[in-house]
């Protein structure tokens, strides 16, 4: 089935006809704000007519998830048009026309792990925007250390009694559906564990906000008591819930790990020229955050070098399996580096936080959630352990 | 281009690691610097390579080389650091062959059978300052009946008592900073008023600083254009910048992998060190930093190899993030080791000194970062 390079030259024009037709001005500038994102679900408003057609036009086509299946809600894209597509995405600057942990997580691990049925109902819907989802997963006393997660599911012949409290779930207070991690064996540490579905309208599910140093509250407190789970809400095999969530972090270490690119800018030095202004002699007028700012261009160019070479190596199974966590180590810990430099260029006009004016304070509120990039996802020093264990075989560890 | 070693290069791979840690493993090296050989190295295994087909890698097919890349290239020099083999393959096969390249067909049918063969070593001489300033170079070449007197000093000359020839940069008009107005040559080591005073370097290398007195050159010795010299010149800077980071991902990754088995063998208060999560995490950041490093040299390898325009920034780029993480790697390998790090006997210090020589050659990771703002615009 190898397509000619007329067809996808073909294919390239159709969809840049498309777009042209589909996708608004509106939808071809910058997020300004929290309020320009599209998450759909349940609840979910459009913020403006544009961003409506926009999502609209591309549920129609598939376009929300192009790489799925078109029985599942998606463009049935091969891997070389899929490329095409987010090329021709990138040309125009366009907008996602929706975000959602329902395509970037549990998408890829029903399509891994679901059954048929599961397949056909879960992921048309999250194609579709039908569904906003969130992540159990944490609790408190167990946060990178999911193993010892406490919240019990107990058998009740057609269906399980789930109890207890998760927390750092993302958006539960405008989420409609969990995937959540269950204990379901209390005798087995590490493999009693299943990975549940259901919605947070059950009965016994409440939520509460958690207000971070940004000042946003992006994460909640999430509690069960007595939730009634159908036994068909589940997904892989009872008690193996761990290879469906390892699974499914490999793909949030590979998202999260990308942030050390920052916005595709080749240089932040010369981004933070325009900020600080040159000396008479052209160069950056701050001899010691230019020396800073030097070195994390050559380290932002290495890492870039370093994500090419690891998605060459992981289409080619060339990589080390356990490369994610090394990946996601190096790339959350550049991106927190990129923003303390952002704050330090700034100087006082960084600072601001709220003024009647200006911006939002997306500075120092971007500075602030980076602080968690080296803690979601699997903390820094855990990714450390993982790559003793893993790759150096350090006794022990 | 895939990020990755293909079929043949990864065949390339093999043979270069097992000849190169079967033939000069460190042990070699040390037993050179104990009876202080004079040259710093071993013509044998000079000829050795030649027999391999190494020195021929850079040498185009229709001057019966192999016709391969800085990405082949770049193979071999990584298992010469790893092994801390002391070769003339990187000023003659990689730095002295790509300047050939861009220069005129009478100077590479003159050298070329001679590299080939392994009979041929090349010294590199830019230098003039302790510090890598090639926009700095004052040397003067006047105009002399047919060709030209060079007169002046250059330093850093890797190998340059021992070299057959010497690649010279000069100035034939303009004076230091001018892009144009700089000539290079090649200079035979018999040439009437060239004197080299060897040194014996902190790796146990051999360097010279060799000082020109009116010594004369023919037209013929020019390599590409009188005044336009600068294309050759960044040609050979370029093959041993990627080349040198090269060589240095193989020091840091030797030292790393000596240190990783230490960690596992040596015990202390009743555990062995690598249980310790203080080491372990040193360790896995030093591995994080190795993989990045070697992947920037391969990219700019593989730029270099296509012709492309963002290859002199990835060179640099290369050259940097390869000097301070292997800076990062014998550093690290020197403590962990503990007081036997120390000694002379154990084998974890010789890395630490290659990485400092190495470093310096060409430029240091500072001179590099600040290439890359300055070709930022910053």
């Amino acid at each position: 089935m190898s397509e000619s390079s007329s067809d996808l030259d073909q294919f390239r024009s159709e969809l840049r006809g498309w777009l042209e037709a589909n996708c608004p001005e509106e939808m071809r500038q910058p997020v300004k704000s929290e309020d320009d994102i599209y998450w759909g679900g349940r609840n979910a408003t459009f913020a403006s007519d544009a961003q409506k057609a926009w999502f609209e036009a591309c549920v129609a086509k598939g376009y929300t998830v192009p790489d799925w299946p078109k029985d599942y809600g998606g463009a049935g894209l091969s891997p070389a048009q899929h490329k095409i597509f987010k090329q021709e995405m990138a040309r125009i600057k366009a907008r996602a026309p929706l975000q959602s942990f329902g395509i970037w997580m549990l998408g890829p691990a029903l399509l891994h792990f679901g059954t048929e049925e599961q397949k056909v109902h879960y992921l048309n819907q999250i194609a579709r925007g039908e569904i906003r989802w969130c992540q159990g997963y944490s609790e408190p006393g167990s946060g990178s250390d999911l193993v010892s997660l406490q919240t019990f599911g107990e058998d009740k012949g057609d269906h399980w009694i789930v109890n207890g409290q998760k927390i750092w779930t993302s958006y539960a207070d405008k989420c409609d559906w969990i995937f959540c991690l269950v204990r379901t064996d209390k005798e087995d540490k590490y493999r009693g564990i299943s990975f549940l579905l259901f919605d947070m309208e059950t009965p016994g599910v409440s939520t509460k906000p958690i207000k971070l140093i940004s000042g946003n509250s992006p994460f909640c407190e999430t509690f069960f008591d007595n939730v009634v789970v159908p036994k068909d809400q589940i997904v892989g095999e009872l008690n193996r819930g761990w290879d469906v969530a390892k699974y499914l972090l490999g793909h949030e270490r590979e998202m999260i790990s990308g942030g050390g690119l920052g916005d595709g800018a080749p240089s932040l030095g010369a981004r933070m020229t325009k900020v600080i202004g040159t000396d008479d002699a052209g160069n950056l007028d701050d001899p010691m955050l230019r020396a800073q700012l030097a070195q994390f261009d050559v380290d932002a160019l290495a890492f870039k070098a370093m994500a090419e070479k690891f998605v060459d190596e992981m289409k080619a199974r060339k990589g080390h399996p356990a490369k994610p966590n090394m990946m996601k180590y190096a790339g959350t810990e550049l991106n927190k580096q990129r923003h303390e430099l952002v704050m330090a260029a700034g100087g006082s006009d960084a600072l601001e936080w709220e003024s009647e004016t200006s911006g939002h304070g997306a500075k120092p509120r971007t500075w602030l959630r980076t602080k968690a990039n080296s803690i979601e996802g699997g903390t820094s020093e855990v990714m450390l352990n993982v790559i003793s264990k893993r790759i150096l075989d350090l006794p022990g560890a | 281009m895939p990020m990755y070693l293909n079929e043949d290069q990864a065949m390339l791979q093999d043979s270069a690691r097992e000849f190169i840690a079967t033939e000069a493993p460190v042990s070699h090296m040390r037993a050179l610097r104990d009876e202080k050989c004079k040259d710093g190295f071993r013509h044998a295994l000079w000829k050795q390579f030649a027999e391999m087909g190494f020195t021929g890698i850079l040498i185009p097919e229709e001057d019966d080389g192999l016709g391969l890349g800085h990405v082949e290239a770049g193979i071999v020099l990584e298992e010469i650091g790893r092994n801390l083999t002391p070769s003339p393959f990187l000023t003659t096969s990689v730095a002295g062959v790509s300047a050939l390249n861009a220069g005129g067909k009478a100077l590479r049918e003159k050298y070329f059978p001679g590299i080939l063969s392994g009979d041929t070593v090349l010294g590199i001489a830019i230098e003039e300052r302790a510090k890598h300033r090639p926009d700095q170079i004052a040397m003067a070449a006047e105009r002399s009946g047919n060709g030209f007197k060079l007169n002046g000093k250059k330093s850093f000359v890797i190998h340059g008592a021992s070299a057959d020839a010497l690649i010279v940069a000069a100035r034939t008009s303009g004076s230091a900073g001018d892009s144009e107005g700089l000539t290079l040559f090649m200079v035979d080591k018999d040439a009437a008023g060239l004197s080299a005073e060897a040194a014996r370097l902190v790796d146990s290398s051999m360097a010279a600083a060799v000082t020109f007195d009116n010594v004369e050159v023919d037209a013929d010795a020019v390599i590409g254009e009188v005044d336009q010299g600068q294309d050759v010149l960044d040609a050979l800077l370029h093959a041993s910048r990627a080349g040198s980071a090269a060589e240095l991902v193989g020091v840091g990754s030797g030292a790393m992998d000596m240190t990783v088995d230490y960690l596992k063998q040596r015990k202390q208060f009743g555990k062995l060190i690598g249980e310790f999560q203080a080491l372990q995490h040193r360790a896995s950041h030093l591995y994080s930093e190795m993989e990045i490093a070697r992947a920037a040299v391969m990219k700019a390898q593989q730029l270099l190899d296509q012709g492309n325009e963002g290859a002199d920034v990835m060179v640099s780029v290369a050259k940097a993030k390869a000097g301070r993480t292997t800076g990062l790697a014998v550093r690290e390998g020197v403590q962990m080791h503990g007081g036997i790090g120390m000694t002379d006997e154990y084998d974890i210090g010789f890395y630490m000194k290659r990485d400092r020589a190495l470093n310096e050659f060409m430029g240091d990771a500072n001179y590099h970062a600040n290439r890359v703002a300055q070709m930022h615009g910053y």
